[in-house]
């Protein structure tokens, strides 16, 4: 079985979000990046599969060089190979279009559910649509048996359970697995593993961010004495009108 | 041309996220001077009624086709071909979400998800979008001629505006689908978290799974969805799909309840957006009481019970 993980390098949760040069562009200083989270998922998920199925699994990154320090712990993580391809990503359909470029003859290709910085959840769909196969997105779990994949993905206010032939795109949620952590000896194998970089495909930008914004800070908390926490339900209810 | 609106049916009902997306979509379409047509896959005996929120035509699809994501989103751009659609308008919720990105790519379209504004138009096409899971917006020009919109739930309100609508079959086709759902399991009439007004939400303050009742209790009562930190699902206490955060779900309901949950930067990510936030902690220092609007400094097993009483009066 051949698994492609495509993987995203994200600010650290902890990241207080801020910009320069008028709000145009994130500031980076002193951000520490990780591996998207929800790869991290896709990553290990991908790895069990290819294990009990003698496959290997490939990463793929759209972005800079200064990212490949996050490629090589996907490596350390037990992933066979990497491939960079070296541009910045502008928008999810930018992605999605360079990586179906090289996403032909997988039999099963992760996403995660979004990426923390971008957050459009649409990277699964894209190459879906792209290669022309089934996308599933938001799944926690992912089964492999006689050639046919089977999955379990959070659709609203429940759940639904799929199945189909690969190849298949599928996006990663939370309960899909544990992260792995790498161990030592990934560690060292991943130096010498192979990181192919290739050169973009040129495309139209679908879309452009002109600038950010920062959320409005909250102007302070009005306290309610514990002892009189039904005012909380007054306020809500005759003042607020929420309830 | 034609903004079209992709409306979904839960429960025999056109969902509340799907009348914001028609008044949405009728407001473009008026400043564009194009008409709004509401596009089902489903069909409801009542389905006139989307004109008085504004749809021109409402139109169900006739089809023989499955639900899943590669048929629905085939039918729907057949649909959008047929009907010239220069923008499509769906909710963000998990259906819209797995369908947009498809149709996108049938229409050669631009894609924006999370959308928080209507766009401007002044010499462009512009959105604002939530990016940064909560922590930022994104203010971004889509260039393409056609652009497919995922719009955020409650953020846009609803107006009844009494005017009507035509009611129109159109047929479409899709290939096979290449998946098959095997199984579908919904709770019925219990609101999705992403779409829900008021959501109540507990973290790991509340000291174990058995003290949950509580939480159902108030939320219930408040006629609210229930959410939780991020331990407190690690940990088995509550379904995965009620973390929120910059690691789970981010949601924007009118009110946000956090009951002893401390108020981490990732927890804060996911819920700031709400519009009001109460906070009820024994730890006046919480950080939770930086980003709320109101709050308790007190014992949750304490103060819930006071809250059931009184919204029980
Ligand atoms: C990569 C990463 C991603 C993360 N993503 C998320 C995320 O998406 N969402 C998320 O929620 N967290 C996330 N976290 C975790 C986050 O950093 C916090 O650890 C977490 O939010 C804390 O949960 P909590 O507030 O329930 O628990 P705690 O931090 O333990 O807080 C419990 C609170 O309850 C209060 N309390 C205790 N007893 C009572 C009582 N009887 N009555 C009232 N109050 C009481 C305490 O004063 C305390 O403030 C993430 C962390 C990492 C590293
Ligand atoms: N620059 C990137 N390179 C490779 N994969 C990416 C990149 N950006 C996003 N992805 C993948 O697409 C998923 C969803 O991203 P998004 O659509 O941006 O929310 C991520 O979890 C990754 O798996």
């Amino acid at each position: 079985m051949k698994v492609l993980v495509c993987m995203s390098v994200v600010p650290d949760t902890t990241t207080k979000i801020t910009f320069t040069e008028n709000n145009t562009h994130f500031n980076k200083d002193g951000v520490q990046f990780i591996i998207n989270p929800y790869d991290e998922l896709a990553i290990t998920r991908g790895l069990e599969l290819a294990e009990a199925n003698s496959g290997s699994v490939t990463v793929v990154h759209v972005g800079p060089a200064e990212n490949e320090a996050s490629i090589r712990k996907a490596l350390s993580m037990g992933v066979t190979d990497a491939i960079r391809i070296d541009a910045l990503a502008i928008d999810a359909q930018f992605v999605a279009e360079q990586i179906a470029e090289i996403a032909h003859g997988y039999d099963l290709i992760l996403t995660g559910r979004e990426s923390i910085d971008y957050n459009g959840g649409a990277v699964c769909g894209l190459l879906g649509a792209l290669l022309n196969i089934p996308s599933a997105n938001v799944v926690t779990e992912i089964n492999y048996a006689d050639g046919t994949f089977s999955f379990t993905r959070d659709i609203d206010g429940g759940r639904e359970m799929l199945s189909c032939k690969g190849p298949v795109v599928a996006s990663a949620q939370k309960d899909l697995c544990e992260p792995r952590i790498p161990n030592m000896r990934g560690i060292m194998a991943a130096r010498t593993k192979p990181l192919q970089v290739l050169p973009p495909k040129d495309l139209i930008n679908a879309s452009q961010v002109s600038s950010y914004e920062s959320p409005a800070p909250k102007s302070g908390v009005k306290l309610i004495d514990p002892s009189n926490a039904q005012e909380l339900i007054h306020i809500l209810r005759n003042e607020l009108k929420v309830i | 041309m034609s903004v079209i609106v992709f409306v979904e049916i839960d429960n025999q009902q056109y969902k509340k996220s799907s009348l914001e997306a028609i008044c949405y979509g009728k407001k473009i379409a008026q400043t564009m001077g194009i008409s709004c047509i509401a596009l089902s896959l489903d069909t409801l005996s009542d389905t006139a009624t989307l004109g008085t929120y504004g749809a021109d035509r409402v139109i169900s699809l006739s089809h023989n086709a499955a639900f899943t994501s590669d048929n629905s989103a085939q039918l729907l751009a057949d649909a959008c071909k047929q009907l010239s659609a220069q923008i499509v308008v769906v909710s963000n919720t998990y259906t819209g979400k797995s369908l947009a990105p498809r149709l996108a790519v049938a229409l050669d379209a631009s894609l924006a998800t999370n959308v928080i504004s209507l766009p401007d138009t002044n010499g462009g096409f512009k959105v604002k979008r939530g990016v940064f899971s909560g922590k930022a917006f994104a203010y971004t020009d889509l260039s393409k001629n056609t652009k497919v919109l995922a719009i955020t739930p409650n953020t846009f309100d609803i107006d009844n505006s009494g005017s009507s609508a035509t009611v129109e079959t159109l047929v479409v086709s899709a290939e096979a689908s290449k998946i098959s759902i095997d199984k579908s399991d919904k709770e019925m009439g219990k609101v999705p978290l992403t779409e829900a007004e008021i959501v109540v939400s507990a973290g790991r303050g509340l000291k174990g799974p058995e003290n949950w009742n509580l939480i159902e209790e108030l939320a219930d009562l408040m006629g609210a969805a229930t959410a939780c930190s991020k331990p407190v699902s690690d940990m088995g206490w509550r379904p995965h799909a009620e973390h929120v955060g910059q690691t789970g779900i981010t949601i924007k309901p009118n009110l946000y309840v956090a009951i002893g949950i401390s108020g981490a930067i990732q927890h804060l990510a996911g819920v700031s957006s709400s519009k009001t936030i109460v906070a009820i902690n024994k730890d006046p220092e919480a950080p939770f009481f930086k980003a709320a609007d109101y709050g308790i400094v007190g014992d949750a097993f304490e103060i819930i019970p006071q809250l059931i009483h009184a919204l029980k009066n």
